[in-house]
């Protein structure tokens, strides 16, 4: 049987290569200063994804939500052995928190449909949450094993995979389908020359439609395109919000309750030492004082 | 974060203005390979952009993932136990990786599953692969021995080894040295028989300096002819790992100590013939050979790079007398020399492998084509870039070589003391630059290989049509005045040697010769590129008014008509 896997990726600004313009006065990121990268624990999901792929017989969905430049990740992921490529675009989705992404991608999962395993990398460089893969596997009531290192065996319907846990690892075994977040414990492979050469040429309908000219999009042509294009493995699916089915509501601003009280921009500096005796009265009233000030407790 | 393309302002330059029109297209036979492969270009900028991409990636590869480990690499080498050679696991894993990312057969054709790229574009990875770690280019390099079988062995042989080489599952070894046979290949004794019976070849004997000895395939040059003596009495044979062939011991070197060097003893090996018999040297090993000497070229120009910036970064860095001491002048003379000495080592280079794709695609055509494609004209340009890449090869090779062991030694100078140690990459370079301008034919045989073709004036052409697309006015005008000058001497002193009749002067005054020629064309090209980017003005400049003094003294003494080396040598040399 072959399995069917879909990873989940993400396009993110470039955090850990900060430059002076990384940040706007406000303290929000400013994105156009930074360039924007694969998310570096998606590329390992993805990797893990491809070695599963090397073993078996296994077909691997690449997919992310975001704007249509967005693109340019799966592409990469083309170069990098992924079968197929869905991107998730659409002004409705602007805006998404951790719950409203998870519902989106939930939907595209279940668009794609007849998917054994789900990958993701266990979070985002730009916001770090690691909620995004739990959430897809509660949405779509599967099982999920996080801190993926490694994938041991595929059995049947049945997974047995290696996670880190503070201090070691455990090896668990779950049924298909599941979801799996990966950590930064493989190196993912180079892109592929010949893939390169071939997927470059790869397309959303939208790219296609503004490479054409301003009124290809209404011409009714663009199922001409999707045919030639799919039939070269070229075509990179775009759906938007409806096409996937999901209930706007719960898309984008609309359907993201967590709301931004404060934005600081924090700049560490060093302060005066302060001595603390070497006695149980002393460090008492040292721990005290950390409580006080909400740094313990 | 470094990646050894993009950060190189010289190779992206190059790619972009070295006007590959000529030679994609017919590497792309008029492009129509598009037709039936998804992913050969449809026209040249499509080529250009997919070699772009393609070479950042080996840029990432080299610069974020096989340069770290080069110095593990270095310290520890591979392991010899038991007649089995087993690699560095991080030298396995960079060869993973260059597999992974697929350049393994770079430029074998795609039926066999290779890239079908031009040698140029497969040159600038090996620059960046010997940057990043100069003995894996040993074992990247070796699928040039693809190459060969592709161009000389049969039909049954191309689709019995190619595959293998592109996907990179096989490796390879080309077994030409002998104990007793080094620079003079004509000499080699190990013996190929014939059984009469069932026509099968075996190999006896023995192999020495074998890079990679334990290759799955191997090319190996032996006397099939019994009787003979010289080059025509030897054939190329191709045979495969096994019992028979045996690595007595693999050699502890100087450099490169990533790489397994190995001595190799033949006990009856089951070999089968590549190509004609007799032509083994005279044809496909010196083709082998030459396309060998422009990647060991390359291999310098990336030892060389590396060196290069290693020194820039530590002249800056280091304070003395309170101020860094690339603001001395003893020691920016000597940054300024490295960067111009390694711009024209890359200079020659790619004009070197641009006319080496020539003359493979015609030579190509001449050798596979059809008679309508055989036409005068190409057979015309096939002799003609045949004539120019016997020229340039050497010439190249000569240079990058020579040049890539001055850089790394001032490299170490610039580090003081520091250089010195282990604890810097500095050492490395100059240990691994050292082979360089020995292998594949040392700097000496270089030379011998290039002066018929300077004597002989077969530069001149390519030399006047350089000249005219040089501007006349302002700062271009001077120094191409300057160029100018030296052509014409370099003429006269070439019309002064040839006239003596006098072979042992040549051969003595070969060295000065070359040089000089190297000096006006190298001068051409660095004013060509100049011309398209001003930020490369001051490097031009440089290179020229550097050039004018060293090529004076060479002219002063091929002129000089001084004897005396030849006719009182042996007192000097015995005192």
């Amino acid at each position: 049987m072959q399995y069917k896997i879909i990873v989940f990726v993400k396009q993110v600004p470039d955090t850990q290569n900060v430059t002076g313009q990384a940040m706007k006065p406000d303290g929000t990121v400013n994105r156009q200063a930074l360039p924007a990268i694969f998310n570096p624990e998606d590329l390992n999901a993805l990797e893990l994804a491809l070695q599963i792929k090397d073993n078996y017989d296994a077909k691997v969905v690449v997919a992310t939500m975001g704007p249509p430049n967005a693109s340019k990740v799966l592409r990469d992921a083309l170069c990098m052995g992924a079968d197929e490529a869905v991107l998730l675009t659409d002004r409705a989705f602007a805006g998404s928190d951790t719950l409203a992404t998870s519902y989106a991608l939930s939907c595209c999962a279940k668009k794609i449909g007849d998917f054994d395993l789900i990958l993701c990398g266990r979070q985002a460089i730009d916001g770090d949450t690691a909620q995004v893969g739990p959430q897809i596997a509660e949405k779509l009531a599967i099982p999920q094993i996080s801190y993926v290192e490694q994938v041991l065996e595929l059995k049947d319907r049945t997974i047995r995979a290696k996670r880190a846990i503070e201090g070691g690892y455990e090896i668990l075994e779950a049924p298909m389908p599941v979801l799996l977040t990966v950590i930064d414990a493989n190196e993912p492979r180079p892109q592929n020359a010949k893939r390169i050469m071939k997927y470059k040429k790869a397309k959303t309908r939208s790219e296609f439609a503004a490479a054409q000219g301003s009124t290809y999009a209404e011409s009714g042509q663009m199922a001409e395109f999707e045919k030639v294009y799919g039939e070269k493995g070229l075509l990179i699916k775009e759906w938007t919000a409806a096409e996937t089915g999901a209930d706007l509501k719960r898309c984008g601003l609309a359907g993201s309750p967590t709301k931004v009280k404060q934005i600081m921009s924090v700049v560490l500096t060093a302060s005066d030492f302060k001595k603390i005796e070497p006695t149980e009265a002393g460090i008492s009233s040292f721990i005290h004082e950390l409580i006080e000030d909400h740094t313990l407790g | 974060m470094s990646n050894f393309y993009n950060d190189n302002p010289d190779l992206l330059f190059t790619l972009k203005n070295l006007e590959l029109e000529e030679v994609v297209k017919l590497k792309e036979k008029d492009y129509t390979e598009a037709e039936k492969f998804d992913y050969a270009p449809e026209n040249y900028e499509d080529a250009i952009d997919s070699y772009d991409k393609v070479l950042a990636v080996i840029g990432d590869v080299t610069g974020e993932r096989i340069a770290p480990r080069s110095r593990q690499v270095d310290e520890e080498g591979p392991h010899f136990e038991n007649g089995v050679v087993t690699y560095h696991p991080l030298t396995r894993k960079n060869l993973q990786e260059l597999k992974d990312a697929g350049v393994m057969g770079v430029i074998l054709p795609r039926q066999y599953g290779g890239l079908n790229f031009p040698t140029t574009i497969y040159t600038m990875m090996t620059e960046m692969v010997s940057r990043a770690d100069a003995s894996l280019q040993n074992l990247f390099g070796l699928q040039d021995i693809g190459e060969t079988i592709c161009e000389f062995g049969d039909e049954e042989q191309r689709a019995k080894y190619l595959p293998g080489f592109a996907s990179g599952e096989a490796d390879g070894a080309m077994d030409l040295t002998e104990p007793d046979s080094g620079s003079d290949l004509q000499s080699v004794r190990l013996k190929a028989t014939q059984d009469p019976k069932t026509g099968k070849w075996y190999l006896n004997g023995m192999k020495r300096f074998i890079t990679n000895g334990c290759a799955k395939t191997h090319l190996v040059l032996a006397r099939s002819e019994e009787g003979t003596t010289d080059g025509r009495g030897l054939s190329m044979f191709i045979c495969e790992k096994c019992p028979e062939l045996v690595v007595r011991r693999i050699e502890h070197k100087l450099g490169i100590h990533g790489v397994a060097t190995c001595e190799l003893q033949y006990n009856n090996v089951p070999a089968e013939l590549c190509g004609q018999r007799r032509r083994g040297l005279t044809k496909y090993v010196m083709s082998l050979m030459n396309g060998a000497r422009v990647a060991i070229s390359a291999q310098a120009v990336g030892i060389a790079e590396a060196a290069y910036r290693e020194a820039k970064k530590y002249a800056s860095e280091r304070e003395q007398f309170k101020q860094s001491i690339d603001k001395f002048p003893a020691i920016y003379d000597m940054l300024a020399r490295m960067k111009t000495k390694l711009a024209a080592s890359r200079a020659l280079l790619y004009e070197t492998t641009k006319n080496v794709d020539l003359r493979n695609s015609y030579n190509h055509i001449m050798e596979h084509g059809t008679p309508e494609e055989q036409t005068a004209e190409v057979r015309e340009k096939s002799k003609y870039y045949s004539k120019l890449a016997a020229v340039l090869t050497p010439m190249s090779k000569a240079l990058s070589t020579e040049s890539a062991n001055q850089i790394a030694y001032d490299c170490i100078q610039i580090h003081g003391g520091t250089g010195f140690m282990h604890d810097f990459d500095a050492e490395r370079y100059y240990r691994d630059a050292r082979i360089t301008n020995i292998y594949e034919g040392t700097t000496q045989l270089q030379i011998v290989a290039a002066i018929g073709g300077v004597m002989q004036r077969v530069l001149d052409k390519h030399l006047d049509e350089l000249f005219d697309r040089i501007k006349a006015e302002g700062l271009y005008g001077r120094l191409k005045s300057m160029v100018r000058d030296m052509y014409e001497k370099q003429l006269a002193a070439v019309k002064f040697v040839a006239e003596k009749k006098d072979a042992e002067y040549q051969n003595l005054r070969a060295k000065n010769l070359v040089e000089n020629e190297t000096f006006v064309l190298v001068s051409l090209l660095m004013l060509r590129d100049a011309q398209k980017d001003a930020r490369r003005e001051a490097l031009a400049e440089r290179y020229i008014l550097d050039a004018v003094h060293d090529f004076e003294r060479n002219n002063q003494i091929i002129l000089s008509n001084d004897l005396t080396m030849i006719d009182r040598h042996r007192e000097v040399i015995d005192y």
